[in-house]
C-alpha cells in the first residue's frame, strides 16, 4: 500500500506543480526588457565546482543551461529552453553541497563556489525512482510502440535500468485515445504529464486547444469543455507534438519505429517565413517532418503545411518523365528527346519572329540558384528581358 | 521585411494590416500573439474578423479598397496631436516635404474618411495614437496591401506612417512585408522581373548591362521585358513561345478564362513542374522537375534570410533539378557553361549582385546569412536603415486615395475580397493531396456575412453561384459573422474559383493585378 501512495503522491505533486503555474497569470514583461536594442554586457563569470571539476558559470544561468552548455548530461522529460523552468519532472534534480534534499537543476541558479553533482548515486537513485513511477503508469508496449527510438521516456529507463515498472501491479490509467485530428493522435495512456504540449500551445503557439484538466492522480491533458481535438481550437500545427517526450502525441504518418532514420535539415517550402525543418527519410522514402529546435527563424515552431502535408514528394501524382503532345495528345518522351525539342523551338520561334516573341514565367518555389539560371536563359542564351513571376499573385 | 522574424516578439506595437497572419503565415502569427499577450498593443484592419482581430486593441473592418484613405487618417491624427517623431523626421526625412505631407492630410481626418473606410473615427484615433505612442512599432501588411490599382501607393503611405513615428531604421520596429510563397523574395533577387536583372540592377541601365555581358558573355537586351499580365494579353499576337516553370497561372492569375484562351493560343508551350497542373494540360511538352526534398540549392525568405534547401531523397522517376534542366537546354543552345553543384551558380551570382557578396555556401551552413551581406566577413542584416535611409532620405509622399478599378454597381452590388487559407498553398497542386488537408479544407467556399445571406435567403452549406464581369462560378455558402455585410470572401486555391471572376486590372507601377477587390452578383444555385 505504501508503494501505492508513493506512485500517487509521485504523481500529484507533479501534476499540482504544473496546475499552480497553469494558474499563475502570464507575467507581463517590463517595458525595459521588450526594447533592449543595446548590445548585451557580457555576464559576470562565477567560479564553481562541477562533477569535481573547476569550472566558470555565467551569472544568472541555471545549472543546467551550464551543464548543456559544457555538453554535461542531465535528462530531462519537461524542460524547453524557450519557455520558463517548469520543474515538473523532477528528472533534472542534481546534488548541492549545503542543501539537505535535491534540486532540480532547470530551476537552480548558480551561485559562487556551488559545489554541483550532476551524476552522484543519490542523484541516480532519485532518477530512477521518478522514471520507475512514469513508467509504471505507462503502457510497456515499447516493442510495438511506433515512436520505439525517438521517446524519451524509454531511452532514460533504458538508462537508468528501468525494466518493467516495480508499481505496475497497482494498475495503470486506462483512457481512449483521441484519434480525431487528421494529422496526429493522442493516446493519454502514453502521455508522462509533463505538460510541454500544453504549455508549448498555450504560450508559444497562442492557440490555447488543449490544457491540463483534474487533480491529482485524475490529471489528464485535454480540450476545453471535452470537446476532444476535431471540435477544438487546434489548428493542427503540431507544435504539442514536437515537443512530446513520449508516444502520446505522435504523427498519424510517421516512421515506423526511429531506428535507421536520417535526419536531413533544410528550408520549408511552403510560405515566405523560411522555417527551419529536419527531413525524417528512412531507406529512401521521406517519412516524415520535424521543426529544427533552436534556429532562427522559426525557432523549433511549424504549421500544418510544412509539419503534416509533405507526402506530396513522393505521391504517385509526381512526373516521372517528359511528355510530348502527339496527335493532340501528351505522350512519354525521353529527355533527349523533349529536350532537343524545346531548343529547336526556342531556336526557331527566335530566328522568325525575334528573341522578344519568347517569354518565360520562373518560380516563386524554385530555389535562387534554378531561377537565376532559368533568366540567365532567358536574357543571356534567347536575349529577351521577357521573365516575370508570381510575386504578384 | 525591413526588420526580422525573431524581432516580432519584442514589437512594443504590432500593427496588422491585409494580412491574415495567422493562417498565411502561421509561425510569424503565432509570434504576434506572443508580443500581445506579453505587453504590446495590438492594432488589425482587415475587411474579415480574422483570428488576430480577436485578441486586438483596435480592430477596425475596413471596406476592401479604402487602405490609403485608412493610413492617411491615421497619419493625419498623428500629426495633428502632435505625435510625430520630430527628431527622426528632423534627422531622416525632407522638412518641406513633411510640411507638404501636413497640408496633404487636412483633407484626410478620419470623419471626412468615414465614408470610404468604414471605420468609426474614435477607433482609427484610439489606434493611431497607440501606433505613435509605442516605443517600437512593426508594420505586418500581405498582399491586402498590395492586390489594388493602387497597391504602390498603398505600401508607401505606410512607409509616410512608419517615417513619421521614427519607427524605421530601429530594431522592433519597421515595414514588414510578408511574402506568400518559400522562394518570392530569392526570385526577385535573382532578377526574375522584367526590369531587373539580379540584385534589382535595371536592365536599361548600360553600366549594368556592361557588367553582365562581361560575366556572361553574351550581348543583353537594354529592353525592359513584359510583366505576367502584359505576357498574357499578348499571346498570340507578339507571344509566341511560353516556358512556365513551377507556376499554374491557369489557376493562379485573374481572369481565367482570358489566361486559358492564352495557353490554348500561344504556339508552343512548355511546362516545367511536379505535376501534370491545370496550366501543363495545355503543354506541348512537360518537363517534370523535382522537388525541394531532391535537390540542393536556397531560397531567400520574406526577412532577406538566405537559407540552405538540402537534398534528403533521390529524385522521383527521372525527375531532374530545375537547375540541371536548364543548363541542359543552355548547352543545346550553344551557351556551354557547366555547373557541378548549385554552390558554384551561388558563386556566379555573389560576383553580380553585391548584397549576396558575402553568402557563400560554408557560410549559411548553419542559419543563412541575410542580406545585404557584402563580403566573406559582413555578418548579415538584421534590419535595413540602420545608419541612414537606403535611398537619403526617407520619401514622404502625399498619397491619394483612389477608388478601385471596379466599384459596385446595381447588377454587380457586392465587393468580392480574396486570398488563401490554413490549409492550402496557392493552387494546391501540393496540398490536394495530403487526405487530413483535403478532409479540413477540400472544397471551395464563399465566405458570406449572415445578414447578406438571409437577404437573399442563403442558408450555411447552400450552392451559390457568384458572377462578376468576368464570369460565373458554383461553390458552397459559409455563412460567417466574420466578414462585413455586403463583401465576400473566397480563396483562391481551387481550380473552380475566384480567379474565374477577379479583375485584371492593375497597380500602374508594379503591375499588380486587383485581385483584392471586385464587383460582383450572388444568388442561390
Amino acid at each position: 500500500m505504501s508503494n501505492n501512495q508513493d506512485k500517487t503522491n509521485g504523481l500529484n505533486a507533479l501534476s499540482d506543480r504544473l496546475k499552480k503555474r497553469m494558474a499563475e497569470p502570464v507575467e507581463k514583461k517590463p517595458q525595459v526588457e521588450q526594447t533592449v536594442a543595446l548590445p548585451s554586457t557580457e555576464p559576470a563569470l562565477i567560479d564553481l565546482t562541477l562533477n569535481g571539476k573547476q569550472v566558470k558559470a555565467k551569472a544568472g544561468e541555471t545549472i543546467l543551461e551550464l551543464a548543456r552548455r559544457l555538453r554535461i548530461h542531465i535528462p530531462t522529460l519537461c524542460h524547453d529552453p524557450r519557455l520558463p523552468a517548469d520543474g515538473a519532472c523532477r528528472l533534472c534534480v542534481v546534488e548541492v553541497e549545503g542543501s539537505n534534499r535535491l534540486l532540480t537543476s532547470c530551476e537552480t541558479r548558480v551561485a559562487p563556489d556551488m559545489v554541483v553533482k550532476t551524476n552522484s548515486a543519490k542523484v541516480r537513485q532519485a532518477r530512477q525512482v521518478m522514471l520507475d513511477l512514469l513508467f509504471s503508469n505507462h503502457p510497456d508496449d515499447c516493442l510495438t510502440c511506433k515512436d520505439s527510438g525517438h521517446c524519451k521516456l524509454q531511452n532514460y529507463c533504458y538508462e537508468y535500468g528501468v525494466v518493467r515498472g516495480s508499481y505496475r501491479d497497482f494498475g495503470r490509467k486506462i483512457e481512449p485515445k483521441d484519434k480525431t485530428n487528421p494529422f496526429y493522435d493522442y493516446d493519454p495512456e502514453k502521455c508522462i504529464l509533463c505538460g510541454q504540449c500544453v504549455r508549448v500551445c498555450a504560450d508559444l503557439q497562442c492557440t490555447d486547444a488543449i490544457t491540463l484538466e483534474g487533480r491529482g492522480e485524475a490529471t489528464r491533458v485535454r480540450t476545453p469543455n471535452r470537446v476532444g481535438l476535431e471540435h477544438s481550437r487546434c489548428v493542427s500545427c503540431g507544435n504539442c507534438v514536437a515537443v512530446c517526450p513520449t508516444g502520446a502525441l505522435m504523427p498519424k504518418r510517421q516512421p515506423d519505429r526511429w531506428f535507421g532514420t536520417k535526419k536531413t535539415r533544410t528550408t520549408c517550402s511552403y510560405c515566405g517565413v523560411g522555417c527551419q525543418m529536419h527531413l525524417i527519410t528512412k531507406d529512401g522514402k521521406l517519412v516524415g517532418v520535424e521543426p529544427v529546435q533552436g534556429a532562427e527563424p522559426n525557432d523549433g515552431m511549424l504549421c500544418v503545411k510544412g509539419r503534416f502535408s509533405w507526402n506530396f514528394v513522393q505521391h504517385p501524382d509526381r512526373l516521372k518523365t517528359p511528355l510530348i503532345r502527339k496527335n493532340g495528345k501528351l505522350e512519354e518522351a525521353s529527355w533527349e528527346e523533349a529536350l532537343n525539342l524545346v531548343a529547336s523551338k526556342l531556336r526557331e520561334t527566335k530566328d522568325t519572329y525575334g528573341p522578344d516573341s519568347i517569354a518565360g514565367f520562373s518560380s516563386a518555389r524554385a530555389t535562387n540558384e534554378d531561377n537565376y539560371l532559368f533568366q540567365k536563359m532567358l536574357r543571356a542564351v534567347i536575349g529577351t528581358n521577357n521573365v516575370d513571376h508570381c510575386a504578384r499573385l | 521585411m525591413t526588420n526580422s522574424i525573431a524581432e516580432v516578439k519584442h514589437n512594443n506595437c504590432v500593427f496588422v494590416i491585409g494580412s491574415n497572419t495567422t493562417e498565411n503565415h502561421p509561425v510569424i502569427g503565432s509570434m504576434i500573439k506572443r508580443a500581445k499577450r506579453s505587453g504590446a498593443t495590438l492594432i488589425v484592419a482587415d475587411p474579415r474578423k480574422i483570428e488576430l482581430a480577436e485578441e486586438a486593441d483596435v480592430y477596425m473592418q475596413i471596406t476592401p479598397g479604402a487602405n490609403i484613405a485608412l493610413i492617411n487618417a491615421m497619419c493625419q491624427v498623428i500629426i495633428e496631436e502632435d505625435l510625430w517623431d520630430k527628431e527622426v523626421v528632423a534627422a531622416r526625412c525632407d522638412e518641406d516635404e513633411f510640411e507638404d505631407l501636413r497640408t496633404h492630410l487636412e483633407n484626410y481626418t478620419p470623419e471626412a474618411v468615414e465614408d470610404i473606410t468604414g471605420v468609426a473615427p474614435e477607433l482609427v484615433r484610439k489606434a493611431a495614437r497607440m501606433f505613435a505612442e509605442a516605443d517600437g512599432a512593426g508594420i505586418y501588411y500581405a498582399m491586402g496591401i498590395t492586390q489594388h490599382t493602387a497597391g504602390t501607393h498603398g505600401v508607401m503611405s505606410l512607409s509616410n506612417l512608419a517615417l513619421i513615428t521614427g519607427n524605421i531604421g530601429r530594431e522592433n520596429a519597421g515595414i514588414n512585408p510578408l511574402r506568400g510563397q518559400n522562394n518570392v523574395q530569392g526570385a526577385c533577387d535573382m532578377g526574375c522581373l522584367p526590369s531587373d536583372l539580379p540584385g534589382y540592377q535595371k536592365v536599361n541601365k548600360p553600366e549594368v548591362i556592361e557588367k553582365f555581358e562581361k560575366v556572361w558573355e553574351r550581348p543583353l537586351s537594354p529592353k525592359v521585358g513584359l510583366t505576367l499580365t502584359e505576357i498574357m494579353a499578348d499571346i498570340p499576337k507578339t507571344i509566341k513561345f511560353l516556358y512556365v516553370f513551377g507556376e499554374n497561372p491557369a489557376v493562379s492569375d485573374p481572369d481565367s478564362t482570358h489566361v486559358e484562351h492564352a495557353l490554348k493560343s500561344v504556339d508552343f508551350l512548355v511546362c516545367q513542374d511536379l505535376f501534370l497542373s491545370e496550366t501543363a494540360e495545355f503543354a506541348d511538352v512537360v518537363l517534370p522537375a523535382c522537388s525541394f526534398a531532391e535537390k540542393d540549392g536556397t531560397f531567400t525568405n520574406t526577412e532577406r534570410r538566405v537559407q540552405r534547401v538540402r537534398k534528403s531523397v533521390e529524385p522521383i522517376g527521372s525527375s531532374r533539378a530545375d537547375w540541371q534542366i536548364f543548363m541542359e537546354l543552355m548547352r543545346r543552345l550553344g551557351y556551354d557553361r557547366h555547373y557541378r553543384h548549385p554552390g558554384e551558380i551561388m558563386d556566379e551570382i555573389r560576383t553580380l549582385v553585391p548584397s549576396y557578396a558575402g553568402i557563400s555556401y560554408e557560410r549559411i551552413e548553419g542559419d543563412g546569412l541575410q542580406w545585404p551581406c557584402l563580403n566573406d566577413e559582413h555578418p548579415g542584416t538584421k534590419y535595413l536603415h540602420k545608419e541612414k535611409i537606403s535611398r537619403g532620405i526617407g520619401l514622404l509622399a502625399p498619397i491619394d486615395s483612389k477608388d478601385p478599378a471596379e466599384l459596385v454597381s446595381k447588377d454587380y452590388p457586392y465587393i468580392l475580397t480574396t486570398g488563401r487559407n490554413l490549409y492550402h498553398y496557392h493552387t494546391r497542386t501540393m496540398t490536394k493531396l495530403n487526405e487530413g488537408i483535403e478532409k479540413l479544407a477540400g472544397e471551395s467556399y464563399v465566405e458570406i456575412s449572415p445578414i447578406l445571406a438571409s437577404r437573399l435567403g442563403i442558408l450555411n452549406g447552400d450552392r451559390i453561384r457568384v458572377a462578376s464581369r468576368r464570369g460565373e462560378i458554383e461553390s458552397n455558402a459559409r455563412v460567417t459573422e466574420i466578414i462585413d455585410e455586403d463583401v465576400i470572401f473566397m480563396p483562391f486555391h481551387y481550380s473552380e474559383g475566384a480567379n474565374v471572376l477577379t479583375n485584371t486590372a492593375h497597380d500602374p507601377f508594379c503591375k499588380i493585378p486587383e485581385l483584392k477587390v471586385c464587383a460582383v452578383r450572388v444568388e442561390k444555385a
